[in-house]
């Protein structure tokens, strides 16, 4: 009787590095390491030529100049063609008025889309869900958003997103639930009692108490 | 950003790319004199040089003797 055993790739996770590829994209052969310093939103799409995703890339389109303002690339995925990439981005021009100025992979061997897990099964056997990895600038990946087949994606909830985890590494910091830039944000909690009193007495912070206390940052 | 077309031709891309890489340059400052991002100033190098029309060395990129004659035909 012969065992057959079923490899299942490693998911990337959240704070580990972000599994480097090289890809074929409507901008030539692109690799991971050529956004390095820069972060980078890369998505995918199920399909070319179908009009869920055709809302999106006109909405990431509207998007990527407010994302190069936060040091942010944008890169997008299916397992298409380049040439059906290429057909549809002139198609998007053409009909909706909105030139796609960021690459986008042409993963048909599906290399990619393994290595991040953006094929779900259960909804589509080939096609990529849409997925958002959200990748910084020293390529650690940041954040992960998966929707459903169905439902299009929110460009300013990416866009927080981003705002956000850039606000937490320049300042320390935490970000409450619906926070947008210029929200008070959260100080990282006590670690020990002697901190706990310290925290009650710092009038530079608002605090409940001394596990939940918030700033306004200047 | 493909800097050679199947036929062998230079890219207009390529082209200005190739012009500005007279001396010594970091991708960095490459990417600022062009105005194109950094990611497809790394991509373009990288095809250059497997084409032997761009040299490389501790992270600067100049024109070859292959790539400026090259230009002069394109």
């Amino acid at each position: 009787m012969t065992e057959q055993v079923q490899q299942t790739p490693s998911l990337p996770r959240l704070g580990s590095p972000a599994p480097q590829f090289e890809a074929v994209t409507t901008h030539g052969t692109l690799k991971l390491e050529d956004f390095k310093g820069s972060w980078l939103v890369m998505f995918s799409h199920p399909a070319d030529f179908t009009p869920v995703c055709t809302t999106e890339f006109v909405a990431f389109a509207k998007i990527h100049p407010k994302l190069r303002e936060l040091n942010c690339e944008l890169m997008g995925l299916s397992i298409d063609s380049v040439y059906s990439h290429i057909a549809w981005m002139r198609n998007i021009e053409e009909k909706l008025g909105q030139k796609i100025t960021f690459p986008v992979i042409a993963d048909l061997d599906r290399q990619v889309a393994t290595l991040y897990g953006m094929v779900m099964p259960g909804e589509s056997k080939t096609e990529t869900s849409r997925c958002v990895f959200i990748i910084d600038d020293k390529q650690i990946l940041r954040a992960m958003i998966y929707y459903p087949l169905t439902t299009g994606r929110n460009m300013d909830e990416i866009l927080r997103v981003i705002q956000a985890l850039q606000t937490s590494d320049k300042h320390g910091v935490a970000t409450p639930a619906n926070w947008h830039p210029g929200d008070k944000v959260i100080v990282p909690p006590a670690k020990t009692q002697e901190m706990a009193e310290q925290r009650m007495t710092d009038k530079t912070v608002e605090c409940k108490d001394w596990y939940f206390c918030m700033k306004e940052l200047k | 950003m493909p800097c050679i077309g199947p036929d062998g031709t230079l890219t207009e891309s390529a082209k200005a790319l190739l012009k500005l890489v007279e001396h010594p340059s970091a991708p960095e400052d490459i990417a600022a004199r062009l105005g194109h991002p950094l990611f497809l100033v790394r991509a373009s190098l990288r095809e250059l040089v497997g084409a032997d029309l761009v040299r490389a060395e501790g992270g600067k990129y100049w024109i070859s003797d292959q790539g400026r004659e090259k230009l002069q035909s394109a």
